[in-house]
């Protein structure tokens, strides 16, 4: 794995990681208006950031933004164990 | 449904191959109160929640209990990646490798393979969700000492993420559990 990917990749990680906590934050504060704010925010980066990613370096969900289908490239790309760091 | 998204939670990097190492995570991978326990009890105790949070909770936690056990996958997987049968047996991994070969397989830390009895459904949501919060203690002392075991920076940094995490589905855990309690006491006020 490159440099670069490695960076983007964390990068997703993280702002996944802030998602993930914030839902689960969510599902017991329904009602926190910052939370949701948050959540929302982080959200959209998310999904761009991913968008991103997939048009470099591979698809990471089967139906996800990869830029041609032919051949079937899903499973293409390295898996999550056999990336090195 | 579950989507598969292609990327660990967390990066997991280690230095060099630790065979020893491998077979004690193995606690957290088919262990009593390891990452498949944990996704299992979860997804199942669900069904029998009164409170859209206890739900809402179970379902998203027991979902991110499987993202957990792929990065202990991966770090078993990379700790014992190429290694030899001669080695696997001088770690007290002969018996695994008879019958695993290198293959993972749910087993606890001495061997002993993964079982339904580790984990409990009563059909008591005050009940079930306090052996949810007792299993993300047990596994953060589990961490506690399997980040005492190792001296590889990767591994100790990778353990240290999923010991955090259960300090936070615990904290969730007795929210949840409050919801219920509050439900269950305005049920009685009928």
């Amino acid at each position: 794995m490159t440099r670069e990917q490695r960076q983007m990749l964390r990068c997703l990680q993280e702002l996944e990681f802030v998602a993930i906590d914030l839902n689960l934050f969510l599902d017991t504060h329904p009602t926190d208006r910052a939370a949701l704010q948050d959540f929302k925010r982080v959200s959209e980066e998310l999904h761009k950031l991913k968008m991103a990613y997939e048009a470099k370096y591979g698809l990471l969900t089967v139906t996800g933004y990869g830029p041609d289908r032919y051949p079937w490239n899903w499973i293409e790309a390295p898996w999550p164990w056999e990336l090195e760091y | 449904m579950w989507i598969y998204e292609k990327k660990l939670q967390y990066p997991v990097r280690v230095e060099k191959c630790d065979v020893g190492m491998a077979r004690y995570l193995n606690a957290q991978y088919g262990g009593p109160d390891g990452e498949l326990a944990a996704a299992l009890r979860y997804l199942n105790q669900r069904y029998t929640m009164p409170t859209k949070k206890a739900q809402g909770l179970l379902t998203d936690i027991g979902t991110e209990e499987m993202a957990h056990l792929e990065i202990i996958a991966t770090l078993v997987y990379k700790l014992t990646k190429g290694v030899s049968p001669e080695e696997l047996r001088k770690a007290g991994l002969g018996g695994h490798y008879a019958h695993h070969d290198n293959a993972l397989f749910y087993t606890d830390a001495n061997g002993v393979p993964w079982t339904a009895a580790y984990i409990q459904a009563t059909g008591d949501p005050i009940t079930d969700l306090h052996e949810d919060m007792a299993a993300e203690q047990k596994a953060r002392a589990t961490y506690e000492h399997l980040i005492n075991l190792t001296d590889d920076p990767g591994v100790k940094d990778a353990l240290r993420f999923l010991r955090e995490r259960e300090v936070v589905h615990f904290q969730r855990f007795g929210e949840a559990l409050n919801d219920v309690q509050d439900f269950v006491q305005h049920k009685r006020c009928y």
